[in-house]
Order: structure tokens, then C-alpha cells, then sequence
């Protein structure tokens, strides 16, 4: 069905270094390609509950987001379907900790579920930076899973993705990728570390 | 041992500690300790934010003009609000007036987030706390029916078959297996009141409100651009009005979105109106004898006040600011969030250094020095901690106090001070919301021993989101009076070029955001933000004791509350997520297949 309606969803918290790969890859994929109207790119944030008017009017998703799987920093990772929601667990998309897998039940209550589901994952490297960007090693897989986003609409989806001629702005420009990189205030006038009890858990 | 607290609590430590760590349905990360007596009542509360938020100072250096951008990726709920405490702060450091429709979109939709944010609580994250869904599978569907045509006849969506329906749905859906959708539940705990018939109400009003919060949201992509993290602007707002227009994308404003604007804001009016205060008040009267959870709100709440009339007149305001103090509801005193002798926050007990621990810092002066140190009666390590000492210092939020008191802010705050400055409207609703619930409870409760409880900040709540309603209604009516009248201006610019500013200045911007008082300071040095500070309602109301032993909002709520069984924490869930907790998101990766459950540990 070429008409399906497909979104393409990144989530995360740009403001905690590698957690923002999601929106930033969706980003990219915003700013450089021309994307047909059944198809949409939405920086999701960490919105939770709140992106369900989104996913219940998709029939197929993508989500782009920093998972743990316990691998290798920074090694990518394709999953679908049933795989999808385990991963997903239940702090990752937190509106009030209201995790994915509540998300996704709800909308199976409603008989609203996405037909299919596709997880581009990377395995963070650095999250306890805050105010950070991402990590070089994480910053490198934003091409990669990029291709396999554009390789998953075009091959899975049958959808055509062409170059955008024109740059459109995606996230507001004061948060782009580049320009919040690039003007973070030193390390001596912000604290970049977090909560070692929270982020115990992860190292 | 027994601790008086300047502010009339008397804690109790001795008897068995419960903890609740994370506290589940909120955002951010909470945990919560509490020691009850052998009768099982709560004598001592301890509230701690487990999560580092320093957005402050990540904004160090930046352009002013883009600090909205960063604010609305604090949380995943209050976007908006922080916003647009945001671009006020830098509004009023740099006194730029701006047009009076930027004002009125503005407003609506703040209102809209108020509204909706409101409504996702109660349904989503609160109603669980009263209403057992696993028990609305034994509702009979006419008895059903006939209960919504008695609490909401207004209502359409009231027929048996309807009910039935729902509860043909849920029972499928649990039978699945998937109750997930419901977890984390205390389905046979007595705490749960309500009869079947009211249960089933409530799920279908739940799955009502998912189709509202849908439909609301999209006010947002149009006068925001997008959705979900809308545009801001310093100046107005950026979207700009031509009403000849067609509706390509990208457009500026015309007839035709401002038409579906309207229609949108009414379906608000008519749902808060006809099903979310009559479900509340229904709800309530099953609980009437439970009026636990007042805490501070029986004494001492604070608000800026928001919602001008006339831009940039605080004496326009609709729900008017300033603090109670003392259950004096006659005398409302005034707030300046400039005075560095007022809004003051303290680190006593919390996790970050002052050098002089004793001293209380106004927010232009501010200063977020972390510095993660327990207690000696700690009991675990610095990674896993079983019980926090409350003697030292024990959370990450800071705890602000006004003048000294430590105060409540929300929608119940707001609406006592209402109450305290002769909002009509406001007033009439109380009375009315509290005359319905006498009539379906067969009590004679005045409003002022209704209010200060749990269950009268979540009725507040109710209230405040169909004032909301009704005032951007209003604020339309306007919006489109002044377009008509041939003023098409959404910004002002003329101080957009930071070469005009001064080369220092300083501002305050606050919002009534859905958790109550919410403000930004912000200090502007050569064009770059030198200083910023946000004092978020949680940190009022989940913020620890301070120096003095004032115990905040959130500890005072849980004493005295009386448990059914304090391995399950069902009361204080509902007495904490009466607050709507909001303790910014952050950083959250989780293990494969890993599914947090709030842990409580009774010793």
C-alpha cells in the first residue's frame, strides 16, 4: 500500500548528550530530504502519552532512539514488531513514566495499533553529560541509521525520498544540532554531570 | 522521637518506615519515605527528587532570544509553560510591549495547555487513584446510565448500550492479558470506594478524553507551527494573520483555522463542563470520608497570578496572585518575585552548596552548586540507598519559601486566593462544585473545610481547567474583535537587534503553569545570558525542609494520613499525585525487557 501513512519518529532528550539521537538523526532526515505527504518526520521529544495522536493516526512507524541493549557503544540495531515494545521499556518514552509499552497498550484498546513497527536503535555511549551533544562515536551513526531509515521507507515502504532543495528548519533553530553543540558553555561554568544514583544503574 | 516543625507538624520517626522509590504516574523521578504508627497512620514525610536538573546553567552565554528553545526540553509535559515564562522574562528585562494579538494567542494557548494538561492528569494519571477499573466489570450498564444522567446530563454519550460497549471492550481487553494498561495496581486494597457503576463512568470517560486530548493539541500546531514543542518568540508570536489566506501549509492565520480554533475551544468548554467537573464531583462524594491531604493548602499558598486582562496590568489579572498565610482567607498579601526579601530558596537539605548553608538566595542571585553528600543515619551506599537521613540533606530539589513560609502553589492555591479576592466566577463555581457534592455525599461541608484536602485540590483542578475554557473563549472573541478591527500585528521587533539593549539588564517572567506558579529569572550581560534561574512549581511544592525545619507541601499533605495497608502505598499515590508531580525529565535508559515497578520497602 503506497499510501500508508508512515511516521517517522524521533525521540529523547537532546539536552542529555547521546539521548538526543533520535531527534537528531529525524533532524537530518528533516533538513535533507523532500518527504511525500503520507509520510511524517516528528521530533517527539520526550512527550510520551502525549505523541498518541500522532501514532494512533499512523498506520506504520519508525522510532529512532538511544536504546541499551547491553551492546558496544554506539553499535546500531534494527528491530520490528513484537521486538520492539521489550525494548522500549517502561522509563524510556516517560510522560509521567508512562512507558512505551503503555503507550502502545493503550493503543491497541483503542484498536488503533500501528500495523507495523520498526526500533533504529543506538547503543549510547555517554548520557550523564548534561547540556551535552552527542558523543563523537554516536555522532558517527547518525549517517548510518539515517540510511537505514531512508533505506527502510524506500525498500519496506515503497515510499520515494528525494534531496531537498531547500534547508527546512526542523527543531527551532537555537537548538539545532550545530549551533547547540557549538555554543555550550565550559565545563567550569556548568555542570555537566548527573545524579550518580540515577545513572548507576546504567554503567 | 518527636519533632515540632516551626510550621505546626509534629514528626514522628519512630515507627516503621515505608518507601516509595520511584513514585510511579508522575514525571520525573520522586521518591518518597514515610514512618507510620502502630494504627498505621503516617507521622513522618520525607520527599526527595532523585534527579539532577541543571538547565540553568547550561543557558550560560547563550542568546536570550533562544532560552524558550532549551526551556521547553526541560520535561516531557510542561512545554509551554516554559516557554513562555521564558519570553516574558526576556519581555520584561528589555520592557518590550508586545501587540495585543500576539497577547491573546498567547493566552489561548496557555489556556489550551492548562486545559489539557488537566484533563490528561485526571484521567490518565489520577482517576486510578480512586477508580478500580478491574471493578467496573461488574457495573450494571443501566444503573451506569442512569448515574451519568443524575451527575452530568448534559452529557450525550449516556445510554446503557453505550456502557455496555465499554465494558464489553475492557473486559476483552483484560482477558487478553493485557492489563498492563493498568498496572502497578492495588485492585482489592478497601482504600478504592467507588461502586461498580462509577467505575465503569470513569474508564469510559477516559477513553473519552484520549479522543479530546487529540483533537485540543492541534490549537497548539496552529498557532505554534508545530506540535509537539510549539514556536515561541520573543516580541509576539510567530505566526502572522492574514485572513483573505488559503490554508497551505505554512501559511499565516485566516478565517478558516481561527473557525477551527473555535470549534475546538467549545468541544473544551463543553467536556470540562459536562463530564470533567461532574466526574470529579461524583467521584469525591464516594469519598467524603476522606478528606485527608490538606496539608499546607489549610494554611499557607502562593501564586503570581496570570491571565491579564489588559497586557502588562497586573491588576487585570483573572486569577489573581499574592499569598494567604495563615488560613486567613479574608487577607491576601502581595507578591513581587523582584524583592529579594520575598521568593528566596534554601539548600539546607538539598543537594547543592551555598558555602553558608544558612542563607536563603533570591533567584537573580542564585547559584546551582551540586553537591551530593548523606546524612550519617543514611542507611545502604551512595548507589543504593534504603533510607535517606532527612537530618541532612536528602534531595535535588531546592527549597524555596516566601518570606520564610514555606507555602502550596497549584490550582487549588490559585483558587483559594481567588476565593480571597472575589473572583465571581470563581466563587460561584466553588460554591456551587461544593453544594452538588453535600447533595450526593449528604454532608453540610463548608467550602473551606472542602478545599484543603486531596480531594479539593483535584476538584480545584476541575474548576480551573472549565475557567480556562471559558476565558479563551473570551480571548477569541477578542482575538477576532481586534483582526476586524484592522490590527493584523503578531510581533514587535523594534528591539529584536540586541545592538539596541542595554548593556545589562534583568527580568522576571511568570506563568500559572498547570502545577501551579511558575517563573524564570533571567540577567541579560552584553547580549548573552549571564544568569538564569527557574524556580518550577514542584520545587515549592516538592522541595525539602529548610533551614528552620519547615517541612514543604508535598510532606506536609501525607501527615496524619491513615494507610489500609502500607505496603501499598494507595493513599499516598492519590494524596501525591493530587499535586500533578512534575520533576523534570531527563535522562532515562533502561535495560532490555526491563519494566520499572515502583519498589516499596517496609521496614
Amino acid at each position: 500500500m503506497s499510501d500508508e501513512r508512515i511516521l517517522v519518529l524521533g525521540i529523547g532528550n537532546i539536552l542529555w548528550a547521546d539521548e538526543g539521537f533520535g531527534v537528531r538523526v529525524v533532524e537530518e532526515l528533516e533538513a535533507r530530504y523532500e518527504l511525500p505527504d503520507h509520510v511524517r518526520a516528528l521530533d517527539g521529544g520526550t512527550q510520551g502519552l502525549y505523541l498518541l495522536p500522532y501514532l494512533e493516526e499512523a498506520d506504520a512507524v519508525i522510532i529512532v532512539d538511544a536504546i541499551d541493549y547491553g551492546l558496544l557503544p554506539a553499535s546500531l540495531k534494527l528491530l520490528r514488531d513484537e521486538e520492539v515494545p521489550a525494548i522500549l521499556g517502561a522509563r524510556k518514552v516517560s510522560l509521567h513514566q508512562t512507558g512505551f509499552q503503555e503507550v502502545l497498550a493503550l493503543l491497541r484498546f483503542r484498536g488503533c495499533a500501528p500495523s507495523r513497527l520498526w526500533l533504529v536503535g543506538v547503543q549510547p555511549e555517554r548520557l550523564d553529560d548534561y547540556g551535552g551533544g552527542l558523543t563523537e562515536a554516536i555522532a558517527a551513526q547518525v549517517e548510518p541509521a539515517l540510511a537505514l531509515v531512508i533505506d527502510l521507507l524506500t525498500t519496506e515502504f515503497g515510499v520515494t525520498v528525494g534531496r531537498r532543495r531547500f534547508a527546512a528548519g526542523f527543531t527551532a533553530p537555537a537548538i539545532s544540532r550545530a549551533k547547540y553543540e557549538a555554543e555550550r558553555p565550559a565545563a567550569e561554568e556548568a555542570c555537566r554531570i548527573g545524579d550518580a544514583r540515577v545513572l548507576a544503574g546504567w554503567r | 522521637m518527636t519533632l515540632q516543625t516551626p510550621n505546626g507538624f509534629s514528626l514522628d520517626t519512630s515507627g516503621k518506615r515505608i518507601v516509595v522509590d520511584p513514585v510511579t504516574r508522575i514525571e520525573g523521578h520522586m521518591r518518597c519515605e514515610v514512618n507510620v504508627d502502630s494504627n498505621n497512620v503516617i507521622r513522618n514525610a520525607v520527599s526527595t527528587g532523585t534527579m539532577w536538573r541543571g538547565l540553568e546553567v547550561i543557558l550560560k552565554g547563550r542568546d536570550p532570544r533562544d532560552a524558550w528553545a532549551f526551556v521547553e526540553r526541560i520535561c516531557g509535559v510542561c512545554t509551554g509553560c516554559h516557554a513562555l515564562a521564558s519570553v516574558r522574562a526576556v519581555e520584561d528585562a528589555l520592557d518590550i510591549k508586545i501587540p495585543y494579538n500576539a497577547h491573546l494567542i498567547r493566552e489561548i494557548m496557555a489556556k489550551v495547555l492548562q486545559w489539557h494538561d488537566h484533563v490528561v492528569h485526571f484521567y490518565h494519571l489520577h482517576a486510578l487513584d480512586w477508580v478500580n477499573p478491574v471493578n467496573a466489570l461488574k457495573a450494571d450498564p443501566k444503573a451506569t446510565s442512569q448515574l451519568q444522567q443524575m451527575v452530568g446530563p448534559d452529557h450525550p454519550m449516556s445510554s446503557p448500550g453505550y456502557f455496555r460497549d465499554i465494558q464489553n471492550r475492557l473486559k476483552k481487553f483484560v482477558e487478553s492479558g493485557q492489563l498492563g494498561l493498568f498496572k502497578n495496581g492495588y485492585w482489592d486494597n478497601p482504600a478504592y470506594k467507588l461502586p461498580p457503576e462509577a467505575d465503569l463512568m470513569a474508564v469510559a470517560h477516559y477513553l473519552e478524553a484520549l479522543d479530546f486530548q487529540k483533537e485540543i493539541v492541534k490549537v497548539h500546531t496552529i498557532f505554534g507551527g508545530k506540535n509537539p514543542h510549539p514556536n515561541y518568540m520573543v516580541g509576539g508570536v510567530p505566526c502572522a494573520i492574514n485572513m483573505d489566506g488559503n490554508m497551505a501549509a505554512g501559511a499565516p492565520l485566516n478565517m478558516e483555522r481561527l473557525n477551527f480554533v473555535h470549534q475546538r475551544l467549545t468541544e473544551a468548554y463543553a467536556f470540562s463542563k459536562n463530564v470533567y467537573v461532574p466526574d470529579v464531583i461524583a467521584i469525591a462524594s464516594f469519598y467524603k470520608d476522606w478528606l485527608y491531604g490538606g496539608g499546607l493548602s489549610a494554611t499557607n499558598v502562593m501564586d503570581y497570578g496570570d491571565y491579564e486582562l489588559v497586557p502588562g496590568d497586573k491588576k487585570t489579572d483573572q486569577l489573581p496572585g499574592g499569598v494567604i498565610l495563615n488560613g486567613n482567607w479574608d487577607e491576601v498579601l502581595p507578591i513581587d518575585p523582584r524583592d529579594p526579601e520575598q521568593v528566596q530558596e534554601f539548600v539546607a537539605h538539598s543537594w547543592y552548596s551555598y558555602g553558608d548553608e544558612t542563607r536563603g538566595l533570591h533567584p537573580w542571585d542564585g547559584v546551582t552548586e551540586p553537591k551530593f553528600q548523606l546524612g550519617p543515619k543514611t542507611v545502604g551506599t551512595r548507589t543504593d540507598i534504603r533510607e535517606l537521613d532527612e537530618a541532612a540533606k536528602y534531595s535535588w530539589i531546592k527549597a524555596p519559601r516566601w518570606r520564610g513560609h514555606a507555602v502550596e502553589v497549584g490550582p487549588l492555591a490559585r483558587y483559594i486566593l481567588a476565593w480571597g479576592h472575589n473572583v465571581t466566577f470563581v466563587k460561584d463555581q466553588i460554591n456551587d462544585a461544593v453544594g452538588r457534592f453535600n447533595t450526593l455525599a449528604g454532608t453540610s461541608l463548608t467550602p473551606k473545610q472542602a478545599l484543603p484536602s486531596t480531594i479539593g485540590r483535584t476538584l480545584a483542578r476541575a474548576l480551573e481547567a472549565h475557567y480556562c475554557a471559558k476565558m479563551m473563549l473570551d480571548d477569541f472573541e477578542r482575538l477576532i474583535g481586534n483582526i476586524k478591527a484592522g490590527d493584523s500585528s503578531t510581533a514587535n521587533v523594534e528591539k529584536w537587534d540586541p545592538a539596541t539593549w542595554p548593556k545589562e539588564a534583568k527580568g522576571v517572567g511568570t506563568v500559572a503553569a498547570p502545577r501551579g506558579g511558575n517563573a524564570h529569572w533571567i540577567k541579560i550581560r552584553d547580549g548573552r545570558i549571564e544568569n538564569y534561574q527557574c524556580v518550577v512549581p514542584t520545587t515549592w511544592n516538592g522541595g525539602p525542609r529548610d533551614p528552620q525545619g519547615n517541612i514543604g507541601a508535598f510532606e506536609a499533605s501525607l501527615m496524619n494520613t491513615p494507610m489500609e495497608r502500607p505496603e501499598e502505598p494507595v493513599e499516598i499515590l492519590r494524596t501525591l499525585h493530587s499535586f500533578d508531580p512534575c520533576l523534570a525529565c531527563s535522562t532515562h535508559v533502561i535495560a532490555p525487557g526491563g519494566e520499572e515497578m515502583a519498589r516499596v520497602t517496609v521496614r
